[in-house]
This record gives C-alpha cells, sequence and structure tokens, in this order.
C-alpha cells in the first residue's frame, strides 16, 4: 500500500506542475452554451455551472492543495520541531508556559479554531494558510516534546554535554535528529489533513475565494447543481478523496519503516 | 477516586480560561472591531452606536472582565442581527446537534466493532487487509463529499429518505452516516489494534484452556478489555464530530449549533460567532474531561499516576 500511496502523490504532484500546462483548456475559459454538460470525449469530466472545464479545473486545484499541504506541513512542522524541542530540552518554566498554550490550542476541537481565525480575518487562500499553521505547530511540538523528554537523559547527549558542546548544537545535532522520523510520518499524515482542512474551509465558503480554482470551492458551488448535473460534485470530491488516501497510504508505510514502536502497537 | 476528580477538575479551570481568553482575544484584538459588520458604507453615526452598544468603547481589559463576568451567568451577549439572547439561540439549537452528534457516534460504533473485531481475528488474511484498506479510506472521504453522493443515492436516486431537514428518524440517517463514516474508520483500526494485543495476553489463553470457546474469549474477555483505549479516542474524536457536524448540518439543512455558526459568520455577527464556538469549545473540554473520569473509572492504575 505505500507503493500505490507513493505512486498517488507523485501523479498529483505531475498532474499539478504539468497537467494545467498541457490541458487544452484553461480554467477560467467559459463556454457558457454548454454549461453543466456532463462528461465527454473532450470536456473528459464535463463542465461546470460557468461551462468551464472541470478537468482543467480539478488540476489547477491540485496545485492549490498540495500549496497548503506543503506550507502548512513545512511552517507547522519546523515551528513544532522548535518548540517541542525547547520544552522537552529545558523542562521548568519554559516548558510549563509551552505546555499550558498547547493544552490551550488542543482544547479547541479539529478545526473549529481555524474557522474562528478565518471568519475574523477573511476568507482568503492566505489567512487559511496562517490559521491552518497557527494550529498545526502543537501536534509536531507534543510529540518532539516527548521524544526529547526520553533523549534528553540517554549517555550520548551527555558524552556531548560531557565534552563542551553548547546548546544548540546539543539539540541540532543530537536530540532532534532523535526525533525527525516520528515527525517525518507525522508530516506526511498532516498533508493529507491540511488538503482535507483546506478544501472543508472553501467548501464552507471560508477558503480560497472564486474564480482560483480549489476543489474544496467546486464542490460547494456543485452542490446547488446536484441533481441535474452531479459530476460537478463527484469529481473534484473523488480527486481529494484519492490524494488524501494517497498521503495516508503513504504514512501509514513510513511509520512502518521509520516509527518500530508505533508500528508494533497499531500492527501488533 | 475524590481526589483524582479534584485534580482533574482544577487542571480544566486553567484551559477553560485560556479558551475563554482565546476566542475573546480573536474577536477583539483583530484590526478594525466587530462593528465593521454594519458594512463600510454605514454612517459613523450608527458604527458608534454599535460601538457604545457592544462595549467596545470601553477599554479592552473592562471588556474582557465584563466578557467573563456574562460567561459565568450564561449571558454571551445579544445577537447583532435578531437582538436576540446568544444563549438562547444556542440553547435553542443544542439539541438538534447532540442529537446529530450522538447518531454519528451510533453510526460510528455500529459498524466499527464488527469490523475491527473480524479484522482482529482473520488477522493476515484477505479480510483484514481489505477491512483495513476499507478504514483508511473512510478516513480519507470528505463528508462534505460522503454526503451528498449518500443523498443522490438513497434521497434522489431511490428516494428511500429525505434529503434535508430535521424532523423524524428518516431525516437523521444520512447525515449520521455522514458525519460518522470518518469515525467508524478510525475506531475500527484501533479497535483492531487493541483487541490484537489482548489476544496474546495469558488471562486469554488461561479462558480457552479453562475450555471457554473461542468466540467466547475473544468477545467476553480480550473484547471487553480491548475497549478501554477506544472509550478513550471515542472522547478525543467526539471534537472531530462536533466540527464535522458544522459541515454536515451545511449540506443536510440540519438546524444545529454548527449552521447557527456558518450562518452567523455569514451575517458577520460577531456575538454569535464568539458564543457558538465557545459553547463548542467548552463542550469539547467537557467531554474530554468526563472521557479521563470514564478512564479513571475503567482502568484504576490511571488514578494513581
Amino acid at each position: 500500500m505505500t507503493r500505490v500511496g507513493a505512486a498517488i502523490v507523485l501523479l498529483a504532484v505531475l498532474a499539478a506542475i504539468i497537467g494545467p500546462v498541457i490541458v487544452p483548456f484553461d480554467p477560467a475559459d467559459q463556454e457558457l452554451a454548454l454549461r453543466l454538460e456532463g462528461p465527454t470525449g473532450q470536456h473528459w469530466f464535463g463542465l461546470d455551472e460557468l461551462g468551464r472545464d472541470i478537468f482543467a479545473r480539478v488540476l489547477s486545484g491540485a496545485r492549490i492543495s498540495l500549496l497548503v499541504g506543503l506550507v502548512v506541513v513545512g511552517v507547522s512542522s519546523l515551528v513544532g520541531t522548535l518548540l517541542g524541542s525547547i520544552a522537552g530540552y529545558f523542562g521548568g518554566l519554559v516548558d510549563e508556559c509551552l505546555s499550558r498554550v498547547m493544552d490551550i490550542l488542543l482544547a479547541f476541537p479539529g478545526l473549529l479554531l481555524a474557522i474562528a481565525m478565518v471568519a475574523v480575518l477573511g476568507p482568503s487562500l492566505t489567512n487559511v494558510i496562517l490559521a491552518l499553521s497557527l494550529i498545526g505547530w502543537v501536534g509536531y511540538a507534543r510529540l518532539v516534546r516527548g521524544q526529547v523528554l526520553r533523549t534528553r537523559e540517554l549517555e550520548f547527549v551527555q558524552a556531548a554535554r560531557a565534552l563542551g558542546a553548547g546548546t544548540p548544537r546539543i539539540l541540532a545535532r543530537h536530540v532532534i535528529p532523535t526525533a525527525l522520523p516520528a515527525v517525518t510520518v507525522q508530516a506526511t499524515l498532516g498533508m493529507g489533513g491540511a488538503i482535507l482542512a483546506e478544501a472543508s474551509l472553501s467548501f464552507l465558503g471560508l477558503g480560497v475565494q472564486p474564480p482560483t480554482p480549489s476543489w474544496g470551492t467546486m464542490l460547494s458551488y456543485g452542490k446547488a447543481h446536484l441533481l441535474e448535473a452531479p459530476h460537478l460534485t463527484i469529481f473534484p470530491g473523488l480527486a481529494i478523496a484519492i490524494l488524501v488516501l494517497g498521503f495516508n497510504f503513504l504514512g501509514d508505510g513510513l511509520r512502518d519503516a521509520l516509527d518500530p514502536q508505533t508500528q508494533s502497537r497499531l500492527k501488533t | 477516586m475524590g481526589r483524582f476528580l479534584a485534580r482533574r477538575l482544577v487542571l480544566t479551570i486553567p484551559v477553560l480560561l485560556g479558551v475563554a481568553t482565546l476566542v475573546f482575544s480573536l474577536i477583539h484584538l483583530i484590526p478594525g472591531d466587530p462593528a465593521q459588520a454594519l458594512g463600510e458604507a454605514a454612517p459613523q453615526s450608527d458604527v458608534e452606536e454599535l460601538r457604545r452598544r457592544l462595549g467596545l468603547d470601553k477599554p479592552l481589559v473592562e471588556q474582557y472582565g465584563v466578557f467573563l463576568q456574562g460567561l459565568v451567568k450564561g449571558d454571551l451577549g445579544t445577537s447583532l442581527r435578531t437582538g436576540e439572547p446568544v444563549t438562547d439561540q444556542i440553547v435553542e439549537r443544542m439539541p438538534a446537534t447532540f442529537e446529530l452528534a450522538a447518531a454519528a457516534m451510533f453510526v460510528a460504533i455500529a459498524f466499527s466493532m464488527p469490523l475491527g473485531i473480524l479484522a482482529a481475528v482473520r488477522r493476515g488474511t484477505a479480510v483484514d487487509h481489505a477491512a483495513m484498506t476499507v478504514s483508511l479510506a473512510g478516513v480519507s472521504v470528505p463528508n462534505f463529499w460522503l454526503g451528498p453522493l449518500l443523498a443522490i443515492v438513497f434521497a434522489v436516486e431511490l428516494g428511500w429518505l429525505p434529503v434535508s431537514g430535521r424532523g423524524t428518524w428518516a431525516h437523521l440517517v444520512l447525515p449520521a452516516i455522514s458525519l460518522g463514516a470518518a469515525l467508524a474508520a478510525i475506531l475500527a483500526r484501533m479497535t483492531r489494534a487493541t483487541l490484537l494485543e489482548e489476544l496474546r495476553e495469558q488471562y486469554v489463553q488461561a479462558a480457552r484452556a479453562r475450555g471457554v470457546s473461542r468466540m467466547r474469549a475473544i468477545l467476553r474477555h480480550a473484547f471487553r478489555n480491548s475497549l478501554i483505549p477506544v472509550v478513550t479516542l471515542l472522547g478525543l474524536q467526539f471534537g472531530a464530530v462536533l466540527t464535522g457536524a458544522v459541515i454536515t448540518e451545511t449540506i443536510f439543512a440540519w438546524p444545529g449549533i454548527g449552521r447557527l455558526l456558518i450562518q452567523s459568520i455569514g451575517f458577520r455577527d460577531y456575538p454569535l460567532v464568539q458564543g457558538c464556538i465557545l459553547l463548542i469549545a467548552l463542550t469539547y473540554v467537557g467531554v474530554n474531561l468526563l472521557t479521563d473520569v470514564i478512564y479513571g473509572v475503567l482502568d484504576p492504575r490511571i488514578r494513581y499516576e
């Protein structure tokens, strides 16, 4: 399944990069006479409510989804790893303060805080990325803090300290690398999560705004034409489900390979 | 048990205060203020009047104090759009959301437990692989896609169930399945993993040695003990159900707090937005506390940690 996941992700990345270039239709071009037309040999996924090619829009939407996933996961994992390792390594007041902040952020279920932030800041791609990153780092920080708490007392860390290595060097060279396998697994699974979150916000009208093609927005507009043109709903939804499934397969496989402790717990 | 409960309650107070403070900050510390809800074309006098009515002309610390006092008394302000108390509107919608959340959790448990048990019992077989692949697919399918697809098949094509609204149990079926599917997938994986761990334990083998049938050893002995982590997961996932309800209620025109939240965002009715978010977050904190307590009851070792 890991290979299937990797193939799906690779295909999606390729489709996002070269797809919009080789498809003969622009995602913004309208053929109003053919609006809501179903899939044909020319328009593989059919046309939407404004006569735009859904296949071209799904490919462009992949760019948005992958961009959101990459930026959110990149920022969240970087900030989370840094703050988590600081909390775990120094302990005391620093750990106490950071842990309380994490407790408060974790007290908000899933997307709720992102919905609240975007509701206040206004719907846009930038605000979606900002909101998802602001809540996303907590999961990584918790994970890394736990790993660092275990690692900091190990002999090789004490040896580095005894040899006169400074704290930044100990963190960067000895402590953080031990947490990286778990962070990699979480980041891969987090890509799927971020893509779903962006699509959810866009579906609710709080994310990417038209005319920019986003899978969530396409689904939201497809809802109004569910009866006469279900293809407006089927294809963008399928794209989300397949890409998220790809990242989940890949993340599961990486966990098996990189994180044997969790593997033994889940697979038994 | 009393000390355990007291400690958990005391630990919850700063979190509650933090949640309330964060929601207050979100609404009040952003550039501009909720009086912008009137729109850019609104006369300055109207904006000033609204600012006065909402207490936005007072110092921020005073506003925060008033907000906390109101929160303790259950007063969350008045809706900008309807002029009604926010608490009343939320209380009116609460039963619908809890009904949907409970039904979704029921659906999730009803699907996931047999699937998880089957996968564990048939470990390593095609049945196991199929069950786990289906469950991973369940986590990947967004509920805002599954909902409309279910509506097309069961409401439009087959005409078995109503497409939207609330009233009879039939109205509940599609939203509950749509909301519970992802949770079912997660629970099935967890049930399988924990049951496999329990099946290795000596007490299960001892039960088998005493002549207890395999099915009875699995269901009466191993499965019961495997439920402890599953209960915790169920509590933690309640938050995802509440957030998912925001989307599901929007799709199926279900008159709950989630739909109220999205509608109030559309109207820029900030007191109502603030109230809905607070209620959902506080419910989540409450359910987590309850999960902790249930965990402590089910597994006495937890209380001594």
